[in-house]
Formats: structure tokens, C-alpha cells, sequence
């Protein structure tokens, strides 16, 4: 039943200009990053030759694009997952699914596990080009995995966070909206994590971005992946729970 | 012979929007083979009822069952056993018709094998074997609406609701979809509401008119005709005859002058006016020119029905 739903999920992205738009964006911009970072990288070689313990191709080149793909991603992400049920909504097609004889968690888990895929072929794009760069040196795998992962999970967590959004309004545009209103909070609790006190501390421990920095660094803590973990959870929690609430009232 | 299985068995539905009791204690069943023609002006609650029986809605209180199991209790076997088409139809304008079907069916537990069958018989049945291949968003509102009603036939629910299901579509796609309803109805549940008389007439076993939220009538098509139902002759004279001679005749209940010797006369239904009159008429030499009947008059029943000039039956 989940993988029915999101199979019609990945079969509208498709068929819509936007998904195209947004792998294209993502892709074109990031080659472009990727291309600089490895210029630079060809140019500074000569004086990192002469050092001990220097920072290799996967520190200057991978983590840095890992780091914009994050930012890239992050900002595309909600113009995905804003249709996912706003627009059932506003088309009239929700009570297609509604009065299926389906329940509320495989419905939200179907629709996430669509855009969700959508999202991972396009971190799968990014990822094929420090990919390349394997065919003329050795990269650090660990710290490629570690990055990737990172990428994965803080994607798939804004997903999460976009798709209970969407459930809360008929339009699309103010979907978008609120999902990118949560992105700007999470990144001011990442800005006031900077500080030493014990609320800069806690503010810092709920910002996502803090714990794709650690994995970036190759720091792979199993407390950063349950971080996500739970995110994802509770916003999928919140749509089941919102999703029975609408079958039974709206 | 045992009686037709009961397909749907409401109790006590109601349902509140804030202040507005949107619907309040509907009760009916529906046995297979029935065909319930739902009508009613726009607000009486009849797309509200229609929501709650497909679970789409939840109601404040009462009791649905359909095939016998309880839709809140039971509600995958229950949601197995219906078809729903709201108004407008819930289709996915990105998708070709034969992929809309599909995953329609798939959604509701069918196999890949069973899905394709389905799919295939239901293109054939449904007339839309042209334009399977077509994007959804490209047909026309009649196609649109013959593919949503094809999408609640796929998996054969006993049970099927049917939300005005002749909007938007031209005389021919009505009659054709009367025809369809009719087949369905052999040996299907179907309640379909409805603005037009016509429709009810065209397809319907039952009938049940709401408003403001209540039945106000529920029977079978022919009570509901034959009824306690005046019936009316509209006649026309030469010479008018003076009132108090029509109203004497026998079975005439109001004498309804129409000016330039034409009369409308109410009488009983079934009481034989006609011949009556005009043995009257020719005894008496009025002249009589013009003889129609206005017959048992549907309409008219329904409209004082919808006024409340009549109490609940």
C-alpha cells in the first residue's frame, strides 16, 4: 500500500516542471561550486605538499560541496514537499485517499517515502562528482560516507518537517512558506548555539545543521544520527495524528 | 425467497458545523438492488451525509454499516466495500486515465493480476477505451466524470455513492450514465443525489428528499407517485359553466379559474373526473373544447415536500 502511494508520488514529480527544474538547479549550481573547489584546490596543492598531516582532496574539495549541497537542498526541499497534500486538497483528489481503505500511516508514510526517494536521486546526482574524482586519487571514504550520510539524513529531516506542513493548509505556496518560516528558526538556533551558556547549548543541540557539521568532519556519532531519527519521526508522528484528525473533522 | 442483503444501515447520523446542524438523526438502510435517488436543494446536507458514509467526514454521532461491518469500528472491510464518487471527481490531472485507474485499484487492495483485469473491464465498461491513454487534465468534464465513475467500480463494491454524479455531463452522457446505474443497481447499493427530477425518474427504486439537514421523505419511487397525490384536468369551455357546477361534480376538491372559460380542477386521484364531466358537459351544453390532464405530478410533490407544506411522512 505505501509503496503503490509512492510510486504515484514519484510518477507526479516527474511529470511535473518543477521536479525537473529543481534536479537542475541543484545540479547546475553545484557543478559549478564543485569546479571552483577543485581549481582551488589544484592551485594551493603545491603548498600543501610541503606540509605534515595536511588537509587532503576530501576535507577541501568534498566537505565544502557536501556543505553547499546542504544549503542548496535545504532550500529546494520545501518547494517538493509543499504539494504533497495541499495540493490533494486544493484539487479535490484527497478523498480518493481518504475514503481508501487505507490508513493515515501508510498514506503519510507513502507520500514521504516518494518525495523522499525524489530527494535521494538528487543528493545521488551531487554525490557522483567528488565521485569522479576517485578515478585520479584516493579519497577518504570514511568521511565521504560520513558527509553523505549527514546530507541524507538532514534532507530526509526537513522532508519530514515540510510534508506534516503541508497537511496544515489547502495552498501549496503557504506550505512553502511555513516550512521555509522553520528553516529560518532552525538556523537561528544554530546561530545562538554559538554561544557557551547552557540555552546557547540546548538551542545549539535542536539546530540540524550542528549535527551535519559533526558528520562532515567525519565525527560519526550515533547520538547525530538518532537525532535525525527522531525528528523525522516526530514531524511523521504529528502527520498521522493530524491526518486522522482531518479524516474525522475538516 | 430471502431478502435482498442489506448493503448500508444508518442510524442516527448528525453532524454539526459550529451552530449549523449541518445534518440531524438520519436513519435508513439500503438493500442490494436498490437504487436511491437522493434529491434536494443545494445546503440540505445531502453531500455532508454522502462524506460521512464514505468516511471522509466523521460524524458526531450515529452509526454506519456497510456490508456489515461498522465503518469506524471496522473500517477496512467497510472502506473495501464502497465506492465513492464526490463532486468534482478526485482524479489526478497529471496522469493518464489507464494509470489513474490503476493505482485506484491498487489502492484498494487489488492485485497486479486482479488490477489489470480490472483496469481493462472497466475501460470497456465505462466506454473509455479511446482515452485511456489520454492525460486526464486534457479530457473533457463528461470524460472526466465517466473515468471517476469508473474508478469507484473497480473493485466491485457492493456499496456505491454516488455525489451528483450528471453534473457537467450533456443529455446523450445522462442517459447514458442512466443506463450504467441501471445496470449497476441489478445488483449493487446505489445512492446517488441529485438536483434533477429527471435523473430520479430515469433510475431510481427509492427516493428520499432531504432538507435542512432532515429526511423529510423516504419510500419506494412508485409510493412516492402514486401517493396520496392530487391530480388536476385542466378543461376549457364554449360557454362557462358558473363554479359552483364544476365544484359540485364529484371527487373535484378546488376549481381554479384561468380565465377565458379554462378551469383547473383539483380532484382525488384516482376518482374517473374526466367522464364525468364530460357527460356533464354535454347534458348541460357548455361547449366543452379542452380536456387535459395534468396527471400525478412528481414535481409538484416534490417542490411541497422541499417547502414543508407537507409534515414528514
Amino acid at each position: 500500500m505505501i509503496s503503490i502511494i509512492a510510486a504515484r508520488e514519484w510518477r507526479v514529480l516527474f511529470a511535473s516542471p518543477l521536479a525537473w527544474g529543481v534536479l537542475a538547479m541543484a545540479q547546475g549550481g553545484l557543478a559549478w561550486i564543485f569546479v571552483t573547489l577543485v581549481a582551488d584546490f589544484q592551485a594551493l596543492q603545491g603548498q600543501l605538499a610541503g606540509l605534515d598531516s595536511a588537509p587532503g582532496v576530501t576535507d577541501l574539495v568534498v566537505a565544502p560541496l557536501f556543505q553547499a549541497a546542504a544549503w542548496v537542498l535545504l532550500l529546494l526541499t520545501p518547494l517538493l514537499t509543499m504539494r504533497l497534500f495541499s495540493e490533494e486538497r486544493r484539487a479535490h483528489t484527497f478523498e480518493l485517499l481518504l475514503s481508501a481503505p487505507v490508513s493515515a500511516s501508510a498514506i503519510v508514510l507513502g507520500k514521504y517515502l516518494g518525495v523522499l526517494a525524489f530527494l535521494l536521486l538528487a543528493i545521488a546526482l551531487v554525490a557522483a562528482m567528488p565521485l569522479t574524482l576517485a578515478l585520479g586519487t584516493t579519497l577518504d571514504q570514511g568521511k565521504l560516507l560520513a558527509g553523505l550520510l549527514g546530507l541524507c539524513l538532514l534532507i530526509a529531516a526537513i522532508a519530514a518537517a515540510g510534508l506534516y506542513l503541508s497537511l496544515l493548509t489547502r495552498q501549496p505556496a503557504l506550505a512553502a512558506v511555513a516550512t521555509f518560516g522553520l528553516l529560518l528558526l532552525l538556523w537561528l538556533a544554530d546561530i545562538a548555539g554559538a554561544r557557551s551558556d547552557l540555552a546557547g547549548r540546548l538551542l545549539g543541540y535542536l539546530a540540524p545543521l550542528r549535527h551535519y557539521e559533526a558528520l562532515l568532519r567525519g565525527l560519526f556519532d550515533s547520538a547525530d544520527v538518532a537525532y535525525y531519527l527522531l525528528f523525522i519521526t516526530l514531524f511523521l508522528g504529528l502527520a498521522v495524528r493530524r491526518l486522522d484528525d482531518l479524516r474525522l473533522r475538516d | 425467497m430471502n431478502a435482498p442483503p442489506t448493503v448500508l444501515q444508518v442510524d442516527n447520523l448528525s453532524r454539526r458545523f459550529g451552530a449549523l446542524h449541518a445534518v440531524e438523526s438520519v436513519s435508513f438502510s439500503l438493500q442490494r438492488g436498490q437504487v436511491l435517488g437522493w434529491l434536494g436543494p443545494n445546503g440540505a446536507g445531502k453531500s455532508t451525509t454522502l462524506r460521512m458514509l464514505a468516511g471522509v467526514l466523521a460524524p458526531d454521532a450515529g452509526r454506519i454499516v456497510i456490508n456489515g461491518a461498522d465503518l469506524f469500528d471496522q473500517p477496512r472491510p467497510a472502506r473495501q466495500a464502497l465506492g465513492y464518487l464526490p463532486e468534482p471527481p478526485p482524479l489526478y490531472r497529471e496522469l493518464r486515465v489507464e494509470e489513474q485507474l490503476w493505482f485506484s485499484a491498487r489502492l484498494h487492495g487489488l492485485s497486479r493480476t486482479a488490477s489489470r483485469r480490472a483496469v481493462a473491464d472497466t475501460l470497456a465498461r465505462c466506454g473509455l477505451e479511446a482515452v485511456q491513454r489520454r492525460l486526464i487534465g486534457h479530457l473533457s468534464r463528461g470524460y472526466q466524470q465517466r473515468v471517476g465513475i469508473a474508478q469507484t467500480l473497480l473493485h466491485d463494491p457492493p456499496l456505491l455513492l454516488l455525489d451528483e454524479p450528471t453534473t457537467g455531463l450533456d443529455p446523450l452522457q445522462v442517459a447514458e450514465l442512466h443506463q450504467l446505474i441501471r445496470e449497476l443497481g441489478r445488483d449493487h447499493g446505489v445512492i446517488f443525489s441529485t438536483h434533477r427530477l429527471a435523473d430520479v425518474r430515469a433510475v431510481c427504486t427509492h427516493v428520499q428528499i432531504m432538507r435542512d439537514g432532515r429526511l423529510v421523505y423516504a419510500g419506494a419511487l412508485a409510493e412516492l407517485e402514486r401517493g396520496d397525490l392530487t391530480t388536476a384536468l385542466r378543461v376549457g369551455f364554449e360557454t362557462s359553466p358558473p363554479l359552483t357546477a364544476l365544484a359540485a361534480l364529484p371527487g373535484v376538491i378546488a376549481v381554479e379559474p384561468l380565465g377565458r372559460g379554462r378551469f383547473r380542477l383539483r380532484h382525488a386521484a384516482g376518482a374517473n373526473l374526466a367522464r364525468m364531466l364530460v357527460e356533464q358537459a354535454v347534458a348541460a351544453g357548455w361547449g366543452l373544447c379542452e380536456l387535459i390532464p395534468e396527471g400525478a405530478d412528481l414535481e409538484q410533490r416534490c417542490i411541497e415536500l422541499l417547502l414543508g407544506t407537507e409534515e414528514a411522512s
